[in-house]
């Protein structure tokens, strides 16, 4: 979209989102927040640079593309899990440290798994709404779109 | 521990093929043979005490314990003729693919299966626990496919793989029911324990569907009428397949699991009326359609077919019939292995697969010939050579056992088609004129016309003839001196199936005796000669075999999935069309016709209104406004406003969550409220025009059903308030989230901690869900042809 405003809000509003999003994500574990809205934030973050710029410059600007965000957000989350067996706990049972690095934020395996959820929320958004956005445009969409109703003689019988 | 480490070594060779195949290339296969080669002499070794009645049984190792299932082996008799087998005939069968298919692109490919099938067969035979044994049982059926549509380009290939696959796998089905019925019978899935219940299992009340379910497992995998057809179809896999699974591996699996459970399931009545008949019917069809074939494969397919019928027959005999049976399958894996690998080996170096255009062969390729005239004699069983013992204690089984001439005339007649084959496939093409053109001729060098010439002509490489030479000269070994191998090995086997040691009766002292040549067996070779000669005439007059083809199995088995696909269709017709408000229409449908079953009988039970808080103005204004949204959403004629009003809707939701003291919740609500509508602003442009669709009646019946919908929902909500639930988890929660979980955010602790499991599976289906959707719209964009790149201005 070609206006001075939003480009310059977004050059602005990009970083300040994405930060509020991890944000999010850290306080998650005593404040409201957490992995799932937080990477629903962060995808909104980089869905404002594709409304501004368009969908292939947004690609060029994720460090890697959705599907391997969502792959990487698995694997965190799976080797949070893992990581309670070795130590003869249930699987996916909470580890915790004392280490604080960030006054309220407890490093622990729940943190990391939260991680996993963050990337894989936050992938799967990019994913789907970056594709929708790339769809062929106008003329074969009208016509071939999602059928919300049916199409004369299909399906069903009254007009 | 050495035994379960045949297996893991050989699934571990199977994993490494594919870098052994890049680094070694077309000799990756003799580097691989050295392994199974290995164990063949190790099992060897251990011949000598397991034929003195030893058993080499290493300790178990607990696998599911709870169901009294273990990863156990164990070395018999029986299983040690059948391990010999795999690798040693896996051995041969690895240096010969190395010579047949060695230059091919997925050779590596290959020799992975190759490798996996192996293992999978040897670890049927040495497993001593059901399960275990289920689970070779179906790898084998699955690395089968693999094999069988090899040349996956080959339409007729993949029909070939998928039919074996389906019937194979069928049949496994029914023996997995089998087994575990026999093994809660016997309360036991040891076989060793089992062997010993006989008596209980057959005295059992389970044990027809036992032997039913059993025997079918058993008879598809064996190719046994009717459930023959997927073998001769198999003859599409490349030559080391047919020779290696469908000769001496993985069609014995049903004859080895028949002879692993005779002391078990034997005996009765049933069995052996069963295994006669089915055993006999196929001996006789296999030998009938063999002599009527006229390519190379396909007369040995059916030859396998019929010897397969044979030995399921001798089971049946009981005692007698069970020491033929071990005999005559070792003479078979030796002779039909030599014989698949010639036939290979023939159109591997003439590129033809017809006999009746092959000719003369045998000076161009002195050695195959030599091996296909020893195989050949062994397959007609002729003395002396091994096949010949397997004929001669086969008679020997049916004498001894309550007469039945029916059975001797039908191995008569096996025995002439069995001789008819062996001309064809070792005569024809290696000693025949190097004539026969089109249909071949009558007399026995075949008709006149113009001969094919050989297109690369001269004897095949030395992979593709170390095998045959070797499985042939073990064949003349074991019949001129059955002493030196073959006596300790049958015997052994014998002891595992009949259960009763050391009955050496089985010597090739009568071998030479006068009257063998005299009887059925003269009567065979001679027929079979006679029948050779006139083979034209009798493929004429038994043409009306070939008329069968709407009643014979590839038909049946082929309209049966057409019909399985019909219905597949027909009823994804009907649910899914692909009408979005049908599916709504169809789930709210069957949420109320469900929902509104088990409500009804409630609504007795239950006050609707319980006590509670009043309601705050806020509250009645934000659920006002809901409700009014939601209308204005259904009658607006605008598209942006029906999408607004939506928008509001879900505002007020997470407004009420905000309310209720569930901030997490409606953070989450106002994100995805945000994403919904930047989503809809993206398919604007490929919606349908926004206009009335369907007629007043239908738009009525929606309202009704909405409005039934809403009132569904209203009742339900305040029953589920009604109901108690006993003590509430909440609070369990609330007092661990802190001690336990170390997070004040109750919601999060329970999503990362508490049920972090549950949420790991939602992750994926998330996950899954953007695949979904982002692939339905890639093959969309290929469909609709617009396969550039959409420009940055796609946007509005």
């Amino acid at each position: 979209m070609n206006s001075i405003i939003l480009r310059t809000a977004t050059t602005a509003l990009l970083p300040l989102l994405l930060l509020a999003s991890v944000v999010i994500l850290l306080r998650g574990h005593n404040e409201p927040g957490g992995g799932f809205v937080g990477g629903l934030t962060g995808a909104a973050a980089f869905l404002l640079h594709m409304l501004t710029y368009g969908p292939a410059r947004c690609r060029r600007l994720l460090p890697l593309p959705p599907e391997a965000i969502i792959a990487a957000g698995l694997f965190v989350a799976l080797f949070s899990g893992l990581a309670a067996p070795l130590l003869g706990e249930p699987l996916f049972a909470g580890l915790w440290t004392d280490f604080e690095p960030i006054p309220g934020v407890k490093v622990g395996t729940p943190l990391f798994f939260d991680v996993g959820v963050y990337l894989t929320v936050m992938g799967s958004v990019l994913w789907m709404i970056l594709s929708i956005a790339q769809w062929p445009q106008a003329g074969a969409g009208a016509e071939r779109g999602f059928v919300d109703d049916p199409q004369p003689g299909h399906g069903e019988a009254e007009r | 521990m050495v035994l379960p480490l045949s297996v893991i070594s050989l699934l571990a060779l199977a994993a490494l093929s594919p870098w052994l195949v890049r680094a070694a290339g077309r000799y990756a296969g003799w580097m691989a043979a050295a392994v199974p080669a290995g164990w063949f002499v190790w099992f060897a070794s251990q011949i000598g005490a397991i034929a003195a009645g030893g058993v080499l049984a290493p300790d178990p190792v607990p696998w599911v314990e709870s169901l009294g299932i273990t990863l156990a082996f164990r070395l018999d008799g029986l299983s040690l003729l059948f391990a010999l087998l795999v690798t040693g005939v896996g051995a041969a069968i690895c240096i010969y693919a190395s010579g047949y298919l060695g230059g091919h692109a997925r050779f590596g490919r290959f020799m992975a299966a190759l490798l996996t099938f192996m293992a999978a067969m040897l670890g049927l035979v040495i497993a001593d626990d059901l399960i275990l044994l289920f689970v070779f049982w179906e790898l084998t059926s699955i690395t089968s496919f693999l094999l069988i549509g090899f040349y996956r380009e080959k339409e007729a290939a993949r029909l070939a793989a998928m039919r074996a696959l389906v019937i194979t796998g069928a049949g496994g089905l029914a023996l997995l029911a089998g087994l575990i019925l026999l093994g809660l019978e016997a309360g036991t899935f040891r076989v060793s324990e089992l062997l010993t219940m006989g008596d209980q299992i057959t005295q059992s009340p389970r044990y027809l569907p036992i032997l039913a379910l059993i025997l079918l497992g058993c008879f598809t995998k064996s190719a046994q009428l009717p459930f023959h057809f997927w073998l001769p179809g198999a003859m599409e896999a490349p030559a080391p397949v047919s020779a290696y699974l469908h000769s001496s591996t993985m069609v014995k699996a049903g004859v080895f699991l028949l002879a692993r459970l005779t002391p078990v399931l034997g005996g009765t009545p049933e069995w052996t009326w069963t295994l006669k008949v089915v055993g006999g019917t196929t001996m006789v069809y296999g030998a009938v359609l063999a002599a009527r074939s006229t390519k190379m494969k396909r007369i040995l397919a059916w030859t396998t077919v019929s010897a397969l019928g044979t030995m399921v027959m001798l089971l049946g005999l009981g005692v007698p019939g069970d020491a033929a049976a071990m005999t005559f399958l070792l003479a078979h894996a030796l002779y039909k292995g030599t014989l698949f690998m010639v036939a290979g080996a023939v159109e591997h170096r003439t590129g033809e697969k017809d006999v009746e255009r092959l000719g003369g062969l045998a000076r161009r390729m002195p050695i195959t010939a030599a091996a296909a005239l020893l195989g050949a004699l062994s397959l007609a069983g002729v003395p002396p050579l091994f096949g010949y013992t397997g004929k001669y204690l086969l008679k020997g089984g049916l004498e001894q056992s309550p007469w039945d001439s029916a059975l001797l005339v039908a191995v008569t007649i096996t025995g002439v088609g069995m001789m008819t084959a062996a001309l064809l496939v070792a005569v024809r093409p290696f000693f025949g004129p190097r004539v026969g053109g089109e249909g071949g001729g009558g007399g026995v060098g075949g008709g006149v016309g113009g001969g094919k010439p050989a297109s690369r002509t001269g004897e095949a490489g030395p992979g593709l003839l170390v095998g045959p030479a070797i499985l042939a000269t073990l064949g003349v070994l074991a019949g001129v001196a059955p002493g030196l191998f073959a006596d300790p090995i049958v015997l052994g086997a014998t002891d595992a199936v009949t259960g009763l040691p050391g009955d050496a009766e089985l010597s090739s002292l009568h071998l030479f005796s006068a009257s063998a040549l005299v009887g059925p067996t003269g009567i065979a070779l001679l027929g079979g000669v006679v029948l050779y000669v006139f083979r034209d005439r009798f493929r004429r007059s038994t043409a009306v075999l070939d008329r069968l083809g709407p009643l014979e199995g590839p038909a049946l088995f082929d309209r049966g999935l057409a019909g399985v696909l019909a219905l597949g269709r027909g009823q994804t017709r009907l649910l899914q069309h692909g009408s979005l408000t049908g599916y709504v229409r169809t789930c709210v449908v069957g949420l109320l016709v469900i929902g509104g079953s088990l409500l009804i009988g409630r609504l007795g039970t239950a006050t609707l209104l319980p006590p509670h808080e009043a309601i705050r103005p806020v509250e009645a204004i934000l659920v006002g406004l809901m409700a009014s949204s939601a209308v204005a959403a259904a009658v607006f004629r605008h598209r942006l406003g029906s999408v607004a009003a939506l928008g509001v809707v879900g505002l007020c939701a997470a407004l009420i969550f905000l309310l209720f003291g569930a901030p997490d919740v409606a953070m989450t609500q106002f994100a995805i409220e945000t994403l919904t509508v930047l989503i809809l602003v993206l398919v604007f442009h490929h919606l349908p025009q926004f206009r009335v669709y369907t007629s007043r009646l239908r738009r009525a019946g929606d309202l009704v059903l909405s409005l039934a919908f809403g009132a569904f929902m209203t009742v339900m909500v305040l029953l589920a308030v009604d109901t108690g639930f006993g003590e509430p988890i909440s609070a369990f929660f609330s007092e661990q989230s802190v001690a336990g979980g170390k997070g004040r955010n109750i919601v999060n602790v329970i999503i990362v901690d508490f049920r972090a499991t549950d949420t790991f599976g939602e992750l994926f289906v998330l996950a899954l869900a953007g695949m979904g959707v982002a692939t339905l719209l890639i093959a969309r964009r290929q469909r609709s042809g617009a396969g550039t790149e959409p420009g940055d201005e796609v946007v509005p």
